[in-house]
């Protein structure tokens, strides 16, 4: 068989192959769509409240023997360190493949971090696809790899890998699912104790000492032999632009980034008389190469930010570091219009508040005409960084501190900052609004607990947000969908030193559109963009 | 005519005018010709009205998913705003196929509200401009429409049909040096 399309598209087709027993992750692009198809092509997929979450219970249907695929975008990560670091130890029974994707320029993202770093510091095998051809064949042997050496991969796409259309030549299989029966306890392998963990980490860098050695001949690094005057090594969609800008070079396209091949690039890199590194991102390879004592040619400081692409590559082949002209990003993104964050935001810019934001669709009212909140770490940053500023400021000061959240941002890490507010409440209290619309917006809307939908659109349990805040023993809780009651309850919480939460809950107008013609559409227009989201 | 060895097409817009689908249809066309295509988009933030473009490049052997600044052969625009964004990514002399083909150069979409201009209006224009686009390309019109078919709803094809072959009519595109 033979298809166009998107990295996303493939990965979740090489999972359907490999009978992906459970998909599980939190939205985040570019790594949405990815448990989305694989939900459509037939398999299991669920959304989690967060990204520990995912990889934890992934970590589980993993040590039943399971294989389980569990999607990320790259700050993901960041949430799911703990168990990876970990699980790097313990290993697994079945297949693990953890799904990193990453973000170079920040297209939808809040940083640009290089996570072929967590490969590295966690000591787990990590795969580069350069495009849709490469995540499907790649997903399928980080599978083979995982179930081998009882271990977890890591596969890292990057923006342009996931959300773009290539040709995938496959063969059509039935899905299969992996379906363990019973549980084989190993103690020694899965209880961290540190009299346990210390001979799992021995274990763990012997494995890597051996993986490492299979790598240096494996097939997932690709070599060109051309011009023996210049050798590139490259990794990810930059071997794409390399393949463009410099035909003649001879190429080392490293697959398998992590354990790095050594001996193979030592080998390149004695035939070539100029040799240099071209990678997207921090200088990974770069370092690699120098820690091994590999003399290669690095790109110049400029081209770690951002993207590469051909013009880039040229320039960097030539040494150019004149200044790049600037990129044209059009126009900015804005709240919709008929969006009900509108209402709250033009109420708060009013106001004489300082706003902690979070991360959402709402984070755009920091920009004209609003200019209303104050500052956007991480998610769930909102209420705990709100309640750092009113431990700290004087009280006339700290007074003013609101922190805005949104509902899935909420369920994803906002919980235990209510619980610090509950805690270790200010001496003025606090205020946490919830901007609830019912729905992940920013990232294409995506169920999530408190919709009571799962990831199909099928209905489970709710977690109601209010409750929880209740429950947790927050002294004052307002649910309303009326802009008044909101700044009338707004305008007490202001002065009652108690701790506060505003639920304001009234459905996103792209949802709530959506829900009205849920039907294929007729001209182009709407659907295909509108469906799609960003961060 | 004659093709350079990769045909480079820029589409623009903004959310919500069909740069995603436009390009679908475009690559898939190509695809269904028989090339080796690429296509690459950002959508990250587009339903929030924001830019939104998408490039495709087909021919024998494509390597980068993205056009190098300054070498795309087309550009297709799908909201008139975006020229300026999208301009310097066309190579001298490259061809702009917009809106100005059908309404000449107010460039007023408002104006294909016009019973005049059927079975083309505002919400399927971008069709019409895939019809123009069309005629610089080496695809045959079956593959242009089994694409259509495959990503717009069945019910109305017949009535895309007629749209898209509006577009082919429009031939005066204007080029830029
Ligand atoms: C750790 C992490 N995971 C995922 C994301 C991607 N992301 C950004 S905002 C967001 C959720 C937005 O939903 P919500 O809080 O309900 O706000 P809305 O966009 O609906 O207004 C997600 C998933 C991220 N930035 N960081």
């Amino acid at each position: 068989m033979k298809k166009l399309m998107f990295g996303n598209e493939s990965i979740a087709l090489a999972a359907l192959h490999s009978g992906v027993t459970l998909g599980i992750g939190y939205p985040g692009t570019p790594s949405t769509e990815i448990l989305e198809y694989f939900s459509e092509f037939g398999g299991r997929a669920q959304w989690s409240p967060n990204e520990k979450v995912a990889l934890e219970v992934g970590i589980g249907v993993a040590f039943t023997g399971g294989s389980v695929l569990v999607t990320m975008k790259h700050v993901g990560l960041n949430v799911a360190s703990d168990p990876l670091f970990t699980v790097a130890y313990t290993g697994v029974e079945g297949s693990l493949v953890i799904i990193s994707a990453d973000d170079p320029d920040m297209h939808s993202s809040q940083n640009e971090q290089d996570n072929r770093n967590y490969a590295r510091s966690a000591g787990v095998m990590m795969l580069e696809p350069c495009d849709s051809q490469e995540c499907y064949d790649f997903f399928l042997e980080a599978v083979r790899l995982s179930k081998e050496w009882k271990f977890p991969v890591l596969l890292r796409p990057t923006t342009r890998v996931c959300h773009s259309m290539s040709i995938v030549e496959y063969e059509d299989k039935e899905y299969i699912p992996v379906l363990p029966i019973k549980y084989n306890p190993d103690k020694l392998g899965r209880v961290m104790i540190p009299g346990y963990a210390r001979p799992a980490h021995r274990r763990l860098r012997e494995k890597l000492a051996k993986i490492k050695k299979w790598n240096e001949t494996s097939h997932l690094n690709k070599e060109i032999t051309k011009s023996e005057e210049l050798g590139i090594i490259t990794s990810g969609v930059s071997y794409l632009h390399v393949l463009e800008a410099e035909p003649n070079a001879s190429v080392l396209k490293i697959g398998m980034c992590y354990p790095f091949p050594e001996e193979k690039v030592r080998e390149f890199v004695q035939r070539h008389k100029r040799c240099i590194v071209i990678e997207e991102g921090d200088p990974f390879l770069v370092e690699n190469c120098r820690y091994y004592g590999i003399p290669v040619e690095e790109k110049p400081e400029m081209y770690r930010f951002g993207e590469l692409n051909v013009n880039r590559v040229r320039r960097i082949l030539k040494g150019d570091t004149s200044p790049e002209p600037p990129i044209k990003r059009g126009r900015p993104p804005r709240l919709c219009d008929g969006c009900p964050h509108r209402a709250v935001f033009t109420l708060l810019s009013k106001t004489n508040c300082i706003v902690t934001g979070d991360i959402g669709c709402y984070t755009l009212s920091v920009l004209p005409p609003f200019q209303s909140i104050d500052s956007c770490v991480c998610m769930g940053a909102s209420i705990t960084v709100g309640l750092g500023l009113r431990h700290s400021l004087p009280p006339e000061e700290a007074k003013r501190v609101v922190s805005v959240i949104g509902d899935s941002t909420f369920i994803h890490s906002g919980i235990p900052g209510i619980v610090e507010m509950v805690y270790n409440p200010p001496p003025t209290g606090h205020i946490v609004i919830v901007l609830d619309n019912n729905t992940t917006a920013m990232t294409g809307m995506q169920e999530h607990p408190g919709t009571g939908k799962k990831l199909n659109h099928e209905p489970t349990n709710q977690v109601v947000i209010e409750d929880v805040a209740r429950a947790i023993g927050v002294e004052n809780v307002v649910v309303t969908d009326r802009i008044s009651v909101f700044e009338k309850a707004l305008e007490e919480s202001l002065e009652n030193n108690k701790t506060n939460l505003i639920v304001v809950r009234k459905m996103c107008a792209l949802l709530r559109k959506k829900q009205q013609k849920n039907v294929k559409q007729e001209v182009i227009g709407d659907k295909s963009d509108v469906s799609t989201g960003g961060s | 005519m004659s093709q350079p060895a990769v045909v480079n097409i820029i589409l623009g817009g903004i959310g919500g005018t069909g740069v995603i689908l436009s390009s679908n249809i475009v690559a898939d066309s190509a695809f269904l010709a028989g090339y080796d295509v690429r296509k690459s988009e950002i959508h990250g933030m587009s339903q929030r009205g924001g830019s939104v473009s998408s490039d495709v490049r087909f021919g024998e052997k494509v390597y980068s998913p993205l056009i190098p600044d300054g070498e795309g052969d087309y550009l297709v625009l799908l909201h008139p705003d975006e020229l300026e964004n999208n301009l310097y990514r066309l190579k001298p002399n490259g061809v702009v196929i917009d809106i100005s083909l059908i309404v000449g150069e107010s460039r007023n979409l408002s104006l294909l509200n016009d019973e005049k201009y059927l079975p083309v209006n505002q919400k399927n224009f971008n069709i019409c401009l895939l019809g123009a686009l069309s005629n610089y390309l080496p695809i045959p019109y079956e593959c242009w429409q089994k694409a259509i078919f495959l990503n717009l709803s069945k019910k109305v094809h017949e009535q895309n049909r007629g749209v898209f072959e509006y577009g082919m009519k429009l031939t005066k595109a204007f080029s830029i040096k």
